[in-house]
């Protein structure tokens, strides 16, 4: 934990740290990394979520994270019809996702308005921590509690010296730092947290290095 | 200056060191982790004690069920007993109890609350903090401040073991939040840090093994009562560590077997509501709806 405000904190609406306010929390994250209001979102709930999501208003919370709200939003009760008024259609199940998955976790698969999609699984730590511990099939750790910078690229030679003097140039301390690729030479991601948001100087230079299939920004949580 | 620290040994030497207490030195971490200023951290946290302050006044307006139908209106009842002149042990200890049952009563109504550190555990550090200005006269700056105690004292539980009652039970919840209130408490009136160090192991100590076994799954039953029991238990372990009293097991001992009894501990017994109170004849008839391996939308 980084900051004495993930003990004490956050301000939310009840009745669970974990099940509501860190399931807004996932939708967030969910939200930030598909980049716009996602127009479709099959859920899958998983463990803990599944068994005792319904009367801790799990379904509410993800639907009002994808639509931007935040955790102490007085709207999440009514998140499900305000989605279909937002063109949201969302359907959820029960999964399986094994036994070493954390006993809150969701799978989402959201799609976007031109189509374009992201699959991801996330789990809600405690105490409305959370982390994204899967994105479009690569391995990773996002949890909102820093400045978070998400690239979608090619695994080349020099891609994170790039990316890292990009960084540099605009005086950003890196706090950490993950690449997962699928294979060599193949898809990779890698994930930034930062100690201060990146401005649109440097998104724009992320955006145009030769290797950048994606790029996405995922504000800290306030 | 690094004010980093995972353990009470390493907060303790970093308190001695420069003379200050562990809210102090919560403070310092923060400013070197956010980079925000001290004025800025400290008007922050008073804002979420006063959020804290309206969780529990609402809740003590409570006057109907909840949506579930398994709380409403105790905190209430709490209140007017304890200021009846007849409350057991006096009226302030009646109402620590009404203040913590408060708070998760306003929980269970989706009302808002602030996770401290879990939404279930939530009542415990506001109840004994807002007792504490009405008995000790502490102003909203000095009870804010003691947010920092127990900030501080939820770092080192936060990194050695967890606050998720699916992954420890309601030792992880209300456990860590009886600890950190009690060393709160203690800082609070003027004790050392040594001293709210030991509170903090009291009070987990003797909440280790307790399980989460919520009634249909919702955060009311025994998670009200809890609360309210767990805030006036905070006092309890404070009052040891203030009398001089000196726990054997030393605090980051208690964590690590607070870890290790969260990690031993069936699932059905963590907040699956699969056993314990929830799998009662009485606790059945609660019993939550799953969602299926095929859901429409709610």
């Amino acid at each position: 934990m980084s900051s004495v405000f993930q003990i004490i904190g956050p301000p939310m609406v009840g009745p669970s740290s974990s099940h509501t306010a860190g399931a807004v929390r996932i939708g967030l994250l969910a939200r930030a990394l598909l980049g716009e209001t996602p127009t479709r979102a099959a859920i899958g709930l998983h463990g803990s979520f599944a068994a005792t999501g319904r009367g801790h208003g799990t379904d509410r919370g993800l639907i009002a994270g994808l639509l931007g709200w935040n955790t102490d939003d007085e709207r999440i009760k009514d998140a499900p019809e305000r989605a279909k008024q937002a063109g949201l259609e969302v359907v959820f199940r029960a999964v399986d996702l094994g036994e070493n998955v954390h006993p809150n976790s969701v799978q989402m698969d959201l799609a976007g308005a031109d189509g374009d999609g992201i699959a991801l699984v996330a789990s809600s730590i405690g105490g409305g921590n959370v982390e994204v511990a899967r994105l479009d099939g690569f391995e990773t750790r996002l949890t909102g509690a820093l400045d978070t910078l998400a690239v979608w690229h090619m695994d080349r030679p020099g891609f994170l010296a790039q990316l890292t003097a990009v960084l540099a140039g605009v005086a950003i301390n890196i706090a950490t730092l993950r690449t997962a690729r699928a294979h060599r030479g193949a898809e990779a991601l890698t994930v930034v947290e930062t100690d201060a948001a990146p401005c649109a100087e440097a998104i724009a230079l992320f955006r145009k290095m030769e290797h950048t299939r994606k790029v996405r920004v995922v504000p800290r949580f306030v | 200056m690094n004010s980093h620290f995972t353990t009470a040994r390493e907060l303790l030497a970093l308190c001695a060191a420069r003379h200050r207490s562990i809210a102090d030195i919560a403070i310092a971490r923060e400013i070197e982790e956010s980079g925000e200023t001290e004025s800025a951290i400290l008007a922050r946290m008073l804002r979420y004690y006063e959020r804290m302050r309206d969780s529990v006044r609402e809740g003590l307006a409570i006057d109907r069920p909840s949506p579930s139908g398994l709380s409403g209106g105790d905190a209430r009842r709490l209140l007017v007993y304890a200021e009846s002149g007849a409350a057991l042990l006096g009226e302030a200890f009646g109402r620590v109890i009404a203040y913590g049952c408060a708070v998760l009563e306003t929980n269970a109504a989706f009302g808002r609350i602030v996770a401290t550190p879990t939404a279930g555990s939530a009542g415990v550090v506001p109840a004994c903090l807002l007792s504490l200005q009405e008995t000790r006269g502490l102003s909203d700056e000095q009870a804010s401040r003691a947010l920092f105690t127990a900030g501080g004292v939820g770092h080192i539980i936060g990194a050695n073991a967890c606050f998720s009652g699916a992954r420890g039970g309601c030792q992880a919840e209300v456990g860590s939040a009886s600890s950190m209130a009690a060393a709160a408490i203690v800082e609070a009136v003027g004790g050392s840090p040594e001293s709210a160090i030991h509170a903090a192991a009291f009070a987990l100590m003797n909440t280790l093994g307790m399980v989460c076994d919520p009634v249909g799954g919702y955060v009311e039953v025994p998670c009200v009562s809890r609360n309210g029991m767990f805030a006036a238990h905070s006092f309890l372990a404070a009052n040891m560590a203030l009398a001089g009293m000196r726990c054997l097991i030393p605090f980051d001992e208690v964590v690590s077997a607070m870890r290790d009894i969260g990690r031993r501990m069936p699932p059905a017994l963590k907040e699956t509501a699969e056993a314990g109170l929830a799998a009662t004849p009485t606790g059945l008839r609660f019993r939550p709806a799953p969602f299926h391996s095929s859901e429409s939308p709610p």
